[in-house]
């Protein structure tokens, strides 16, 4: 899977956790999840859950830490679905 | 994996962060990894009743979701931090409310609460949790969510801040 594949099925998770006053065209793959388009923990939670089950594979703890924008999701993701 | 969870269930009430006139949790009856269940009583001369409603005191739904909140919630989740290693002063913070209401609630009467687990994964702690009366009738119901901390040794809450 390419990362723009994997970039095409994360946008629309990412979408649905979005405050209302952030515009779902806001996301790229810079954007910094928490600090620029302001999705809170407990939804970054469940951002996380989502893609576990998009993609069928597990998060842990440290790989939390990793996750700052999207682009660190895609790597993270691409890291999983090879092993 | 039972000797895991050692935390016994007055310890529990005593860890939580609230006191009067906003503590919610009388009793934890029971509690598992996956559930548990506990009573409050509404205080008649509870500071609410004054104005909720003028010369008609009902307990207002934001209290029952507090009390939901405590036992469902707080109460599960220091259990939960509890069987973890490093769980000295656990904050939480709730982030997201859905419930449902079906009967009101007076001065004076006890409610038992009786909340789930649906999942405890990255701090984040989603419940199912319910409310009966003392008749065992439903009186409120939904899904609780809430953040649990320190997120890390360095004891930087959730969103750091």
């Amino acid at each position: 899977m390419t990362s723009e594949e994997i970039f095409a099925l994360l946008e629309p998770i990412i979408k649905t956790y979005l405050p209302q006053d952030v515009s779902a065209k806001e996301i790229n793959r810079e954007s910094d999840l928490t600090r620029e388009l302001n999705i809170n923990s407990a939804h970054l939670v469940d951002i996380i859950l989502d893609i576990e089950d998009v993609f069928n594979i597990e998060f842990k703890n440290d790989d939390m830490e990793k996750l700052r924008n999207v682009n660190d999701a895609i790597s993270l993701i691409e890291q999983k679905i090879a092993v | 994996m039972i000797l895991k969870y050692n935390l016994k269930r007055t310890e529990i009430i005593a860890q939580l962060p609230y006191s009067e006139p906003f503590l919610f949790v009388d009793e934890v009856l029971a509690v598992s990894g996956e559930n548990i269940s506990g009573t409050y009583t509404f205080q008649k001369n509870a500071f609410f009743y004054k104005g909720h409603f003028k010369n008609n005191p009902v307990t207002p739904g934001v209290i029952l979701t507090e009390c939901m909140a405590q036992l469902g919630l707080v109460c599960l989740g220091i259990y939960l931090l509890g069987k973890e290693k490093s769980s000295s002063n656990p904050t939480f913070a709730l982030s997201s409310t859905e419930i449902d209401f079906y009967l009101p609630v007076f001065p004076g009467e006890k409610v038992t609460v009786f909340s789930e687990k649906k999942y405890f994964r990255f701090n984040k702690l989603k419940c199912e949790v319910k409310m009966l009366n003392a008749n065992n009738e439903i009186v409120a119901s939904g899904i609780i969510s809430g953040m649990t901390g320190p997120l890390n040794p360095k004891g930087e809450t959730v969103d750091g801040n």
